[in-house]
């Protein structure tokens, strides 16, 4: 609350240092070949991996897959779970019936399914985007769930005696009110299709980034993985940022 | 020339009636079912233009039920309540609008955007919003708050902004389900000062609930005074002052005598409710049934 405009800067200085931190320890335990090239290359190593994978052609096609993938598994994981979620909101009971059962299917390591969506949908991208929407759908429908029900009895009260219709109470009292919470299920359901995506790449595929990935350590090739890998962390740093900034952007409408 | 129109008392036949409510029972629940309650028994009453009706009785007598019911926000389960002759069966924004006890204020929007919603919300057309909104809150003294978002202010400032968002609906019905509860005495004391004279310049017809039996007797020209549950009208208590009233009136000895006889009313009342909690033989559900 207090101050959180003056320590905007410091904060980020902290974070970013923590970053290069990281690196240098990186950097000084591959320098000293304290942990064994196969599990550490050097930096230097990886990033003349990364600057071949870039120039090989295939770097592109196969982020083009994932990224697909991924939006492809978040776009049903939200438009079904804000559905799911705001029509069991809508009535006391049907919360109270379903709310549970949602959270208790999401309690379930849904990972121990992949071989079945393996089966159903394939071993391209379709299983994939079928595994993460399915795991993404949950914090979504969940905080939709909460943020609607949550909302306080006396604001809706005072609304309807001002009059508001049915469409005014959802876009200026509903809305704003579930906002918070629901953008949360958003952030959350996010990152799940993000490592979703990526980890069933991983597990078992034909392409893709999480593809790659498995494929350079069966290969032993230690460099090119960890090339992908920081790729993927940069990527997600910098995704990380946007839907901050969007989401703080949001709440200010 | 706006000086404050000092009213009468109301006389009590002068002014045409405004509110009435005719034989309104309330029961929440199944009838049969052993969990069901009865909030109002039979309550019938009149109430005049620009008249401050209090509404006074023991906890879950069914207060806020009345007044929800004369708002339209909850139906009568038998009897009927009107509003201008009309039947009510739904809000009527443009004739009621409500201050609740707690902050409604949508902590979503700052102040003006707060007014601007609430007007919107009754239909009011957006060239009127920003005039209805300085002058409601210059009203009450919170103009340089109009952009400021309710968390931003105390509890005090934000039920003293609520209540100036009820008087910029301008309709002729104001309904108060305890605005002061939430605040200190001195502020209570000023705040209704302040609707004393709101009332006295507006004309407003004002029904107000409280648990304060000095806030009933300062601010009221009729007091009701109900039984505990059900909920029936045990008796009126008439106070004739006009308004605007001064914190004078509180030191006459009228003032402390009303306040004395409201007491003596309520003590039994508020007895039976207690001894119908304690009670566990009035109470349907046993604890060792099942
Ligand atoms: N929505 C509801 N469902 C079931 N029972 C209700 C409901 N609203 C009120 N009641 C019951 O009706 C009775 C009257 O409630 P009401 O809120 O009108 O009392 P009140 O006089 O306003 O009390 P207080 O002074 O504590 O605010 C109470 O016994 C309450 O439990
Ligand atoms: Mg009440």
């Amino acid at each position: 609350m207090n101050g959180k405009e003056g320590n905007t800067l410091a904060t980020r200085a902290i974070q970013v240092g923590f970053l290069v931190a990281v690196g240098l320890v990186w950097w000084a335990l591959a320098a000293n070949r304290m942990v064994t090239p196969l599990f550490l290359p050097h930096p230097e190593a990886v990033w003349r991996a990364f600057a071949r994978l870039v120039s090989g052609g295939q770097f592109w096609s196969a982020v083009g897959v994932t990224l697909t993938s991924i939006v492809q598994a978040y776009g049903i994981a939200v438009v079904s779970g804000l559905a799911v979620g705001y029509l069991v909101s809508r009535s006391r009971y049907s919360t109270r019936l379903f709310e549970p059962l949602i959270a208790a299917c999401f309690a379930v390591p849904i990972t121990l399914f992949f071989p079945i969506f393996i089966l159903v949908f394939g071993i391209g991208p379709a299983s994939k985007v079928a595994y993460g929407a399915v795991y993404g759908f949950f914090p979504v429908a969940l905080n939709t769930i909460a943020g609607f029900s949550g909302v306080g009895a006396h604001y809706v009260k005072a609304a309807r005696s001002m009059g508001a219709s049915r469409s005014q109470m959802f876009r200026h009292v509903l809305l704003p009110a579930a906002f918070p919470v629901v953008v949360t299920g958003l952030r959350i359901s996010f990152f799940i299709c993000f490592a979703s995506v990526l980890g069933g790449e991983a597990i078992s595929s034909a392409s893709g980034v999480g593809n790659n990935i498995a494929h350079a350590a069966e290969l032993m090739e230690p460099a090119r993985m960890f090339a992908w890998i920081v790729f993927v962390i940069v990527t997600a740093i910098i995704l990380n940022m946007v839907v901050s900034h969007v989401e703080s952007r949001g709440r200010e409408h | 020339m706006n000086a404050p129109a000092f009213r009468a008392a109301t006389d009590g036949s002068s002014s045409p009636v405004v509110i009435s409510v005719k034989n309104v029972s309330k029961r929440f629940g199944e009838a049969k079912s052993n969990q069901s309650v009865l909030a109002l028994d039979n309550v019938s009453l009149d109430i005049r233009k620009g008249e401050f009706v209090c509404l006074l009785g023991p906890s879950g007598c069914g207060k806020s039920t009345l007044l929800n019911i004369i708002g339209g926000l909850t139906d009568a389960s038998s009897g009927s309540a009107r509003i201008d002759g009309r039947e009510i069966k739904g809000p009527t924004p443009d004739a009621i609008s409500f201050v609740f006890q707690e902050s409604t204020l949508f902590p979503w929007y700052t102040i003006v955007e707060n007014f601007n919603i609430a007007l919107k919300f009754q239909g009011v057309p957006q060239s009127e919003w920003s005039d209805r909104t300085m002058k409601a809150l210059k009203s009450v003294g919170m103009a340089t708050f109009a952009n400021h978002y309710p968390n931003q202010l105390s509890v005090g400032m934000r039920q003293r902004v609520n209540m100036a968002r009820g008087i910029a609906l301008k309709t002729d019905v104001l309904l108060m389900d305890e605005p002061f509860a939430a605040l200190d005495e001195q502020t209570r004391m000023v705040l209704g000062e302040d609707l004393s004279t709101l009332l006295a310049e507006t004309g407003k017809t004002i029904v107000f609930v409280t648990h304060s039996l000095a806030e009933a007797v300062f601010l009221s020209d009729r007091i009701i005074v109900m039984t505990a549950r059900p909920g029936r009208i045990k008796t009126v208590v008439e106070v004739g002052e006009p308004h605007p009233r001064s914190p004078d009136f509180m030191l006459e000895p009228r003032f402390s005598e009303l306040r004395n006889e409201l007491y003596a009313l309520l003590r039994d009342e508020i007895r039976a409710a207690t001894a119908a909690m304690r009670d566990p033989v009035s109470a349907p559900v046993s604890l060792h049934g099942g």
